[in-house]
């Protein structure tokens, strides 16, 4: 009898290497998306007109299934780890745009007088001010960018095994052995859950200066996780 | 000195907000900006740290014009405090205050020390200093702001409605905290309110504004009160402008009669000699009012202070204004006020109608003297 943690030699790694694969694969994409979208949030908060059809533009992405979004990619980068980060890096950035940009809309106006009026530059206010009291919103999002970013790495086993811990689902389904599928479901579910546990821990120790028991502040103005992290829960 | 030279601010709305505005506004003194809402004080306020820019007119800070020297550098060397105080949420308080300080390069613990020696001066308890900005009261918070503003010592402190946004007795509180700290430190303090009774309470100067943006008169408060330029600043300043004007006459000038005054159970009580006035003013042994006796109260003996007359609280003698002298008249069941001196012992009685005569007095010779002395000098109380 096989050990619980024991895997077919075809996946090429054992359990804890395909869960290093899957952290990879699905972190690298939300670190990209959150780097892309501050400069466009940013931009987003000066010229008030382009948020608009900046939203408009990332809920379309958003609306396009990952596989039609792997099809297309195979043609440039192949049966490989990027064509299933950059539409999981795309859809982070569409999270984190509205997040950012509301995040740092909420920053009360009289803060952000004092700022200027203190001497504070543009620079120093988005650095030192905007971005800081923006940070539980901009967490809110990196939650809900990451969760989903976990669950849709396994979707990557349909281009050439590229789906990590999803590989497992697919060589437990066609070899019928339910343990693999299991582990492959239950991790992903663990993985899940610990890291976003993680970033919770991470909000706590960035911003002891929010109210304890509320927490949000400045209610109605962030993003719902739930509602986005239904629509990636669709795919 | 700052110099308001024929300012106008007209947005890209086309609304006026100050419209030809010129002021000269005194090194070392309060000057208040008062107005009915949306008048243009905000406006005026932050065109002298340029948070607005003129559209016509130049504003010069001891000679040399706003825009010769770098922004930020003009900017840092003015505090500024707005209602709700507007701190940093997500800094602590001893940060918050050490904002500029940290911006002009001292080091983080130089700043901070300096930030904990003006907790103590606005009145904060150094045990706040870790604390945020969430954690403490809206007068709290509002001492927090004066402290920021006041971290790198600038020589001038600009303040929109500082405290229109705590209860009636914090604001007191807070008004005389900053008459302290501006007779202390002798900063050039620029403030705006919609509350005629703190321009008055506060203001060397007062400068009224009305809707449009134009300046309605620009006097010492006193003047305000005693002379105001037209209809609009009489109606503005409110019905009783004359109980309030006697706020800058001093009681000094009182008559105060000692003879109607005796101690418990001493020989004179029993006297009762009492000369122009109806009543006795019953003392402790120590010289501290217990109440008035009425005619035909046995005094001699020991007295039951239930069967005296309350005398309210009395004003003291020298230091309280004549407003205050005329309460103490109006709220005493006699009609005569009880002066004491500083310790609280008496120093004598005095009728309303004496009070009176020495208003009509003061009147007169406020008058002739001009603005200067009367004006100026602003009494307690
Ligand atoms: N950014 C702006 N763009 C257009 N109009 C403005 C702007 N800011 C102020 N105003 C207008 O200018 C006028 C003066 O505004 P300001 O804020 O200076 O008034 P205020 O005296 O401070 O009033 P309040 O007591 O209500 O604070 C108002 O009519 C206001 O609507
Ligand atoms: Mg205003």
């Amino acid at each position: 009898m096989n050990g619980l943690f024991d895997l077919p030699s075809d996946l090429q790694h054992s359990y804890l290497g395909l869960v290093g694969l899957h952290l990879r694969e699905a972190l690298i994409p939300v670190l990209a998306g959150l780097l892309l979208a501050l400069p466009v949030a940013q931009l987003c908060v000066r010229l008030r007109w382009l948020y608009p059809p900046v939203l408009g533009v990332t809920t379309v992405l958003y609306a396009i299934p990952s596989l039609a979004f792997f099809v297309v990619l195979i043609d440039y980068t192949g049966q490989t780890e990027t064509t299933v980060m950059i539409p999981l890096a795309v859809y982070s950035l569409v999270v984190f745009v509205p997040a950012i940009v509301d995040g740092v809309r909420s920053v009360p106006q009289e803060t952000l007088d004092a700022a200027t009026a203190m001497g504070l530059g543009p620079v120093r206010r988005y650095l030192q001010v905007q971005l800081p009291i923006a940070a539980p919103a901009i967490i809110a999002g990196l939650r809900v960018a990451t969760v989903s970013s976990i669950s849709l790495v396994s979707v990557g086993m349909l281009i050439g095994n590229q789906g990590a811990l999803g590989n497992l689902l697919y060589d437990g389904m066609s070899y019928g052995r339910p343990r693999l599928v299991w582990l492959s479901v239950i991790g992903t579910a663990v993985l899940a859950t610990v890291v976003d546990a993680l970033l919770v821990l991470l909000r706590r120790i960035l911003t002891p200066w929010m109210p304890r028991g509320a927490r949000r502040p400045s209610a109605g103005n962030r993003p719902e996780p739930a509602v986005t992290a239904g629509k990636g829960a669709a795919r | 000195m700052i110099r308001i030279d024929g300012v106008t601010k007209r947005y890209p709305d086309g609304t006026v907000a100050v419209d030809r505005l010129s002021l000269d506004i005194p090194d070392g003194a309060i000057t208040v900006f008062v107005g009915p809402s949306g008048c243009g004080k905000t406006t005026t306020l932050r065109m002298i740290n340029r948070m607005v820019e003129p559209s016509e007119g130049r504003i010069l800070i001891d000679g040399e014009d706003s825009r010769r020297q770098p922004v930020n550098t003009l900017r840092r060397s003015m505090g500024y405090v707005i209602q709700n105080a507007g701190l940093f949420q997500h800094r602590t308080i001893v940060d918050n205050i050490a904002t500029v300080p940290r911006l002009l390069g001292w080091s983080k613990e130089k700043a901070r020390s300096r930030a904990r020696e003006l907790m103590e001066r606005v009145g904060l308890d150094g045990s706040l200093a870790k604390r945020y900005p969430y954690q403490l009261s809206g007068g709290q918070q509002q001492r927090v702001g004066v402290a920021r503003a006041l971290a790198a010592d600038p020589p001038v402190l600009l303040m929109d409605e500082p405290f229109s946004a705590v209860d009636p007795v914090v604001r007191k509180g807070l008004q005389d905290e900053l008459l302290r700290i501006q007779a202390e430190l002798g900063k050039t303090i620029v403030f705006v309110t919609h509350d005629i009774d703190e321009a008055v309470k506060l203001g060397t100067m007062v400068a009224v504004m009305r809707t449009g943006g134009r300046l309605a008169q620009y006097a010492p408060p006193a003047e305000l009160l005693s002379d105001p330029a037209d209809a609009f600043v009489e109606d503005f300043l409110g019905a009783d402008r004359g109980i309030r004007r006697l706020s800058f006459f001093p009681s000094a000038e009182l008559e105060l009669l000692t003879g109607p005054v005796a101690a418990a159970g001493t020989g004179r009580t029993a006297a009762r000699d009492t000369g122009d006035a109806p009543y006795l003013l019953v003392t402790d042994a120590d010289g501290r009012p217990l109440g008035w006796a009425e005619p035909g109260l046995p005094t001699d003996g020991p007295v039951d202070p239930g069967r005296l007359l309350p005398c309210g609280r009395p004003f003291v003698a020298g230091q309280d204004s004549l407003r205050a002298a005329l309460d103490c008249a109006v709220l005493s069941p006699t009609g005569w006020a009880v002066a004491v001196d500083g310790s609280g012992r008496v120093a004598g009685v005095v009728s309303q109608q004496a009070i009176g005569e020495a208003i009509r007095a003061a009147h007169a010779g406020g008058r002739s003297d001009g603005a200067d002395t009367g004006a100026s000098a602003k009494v307690a109380g």
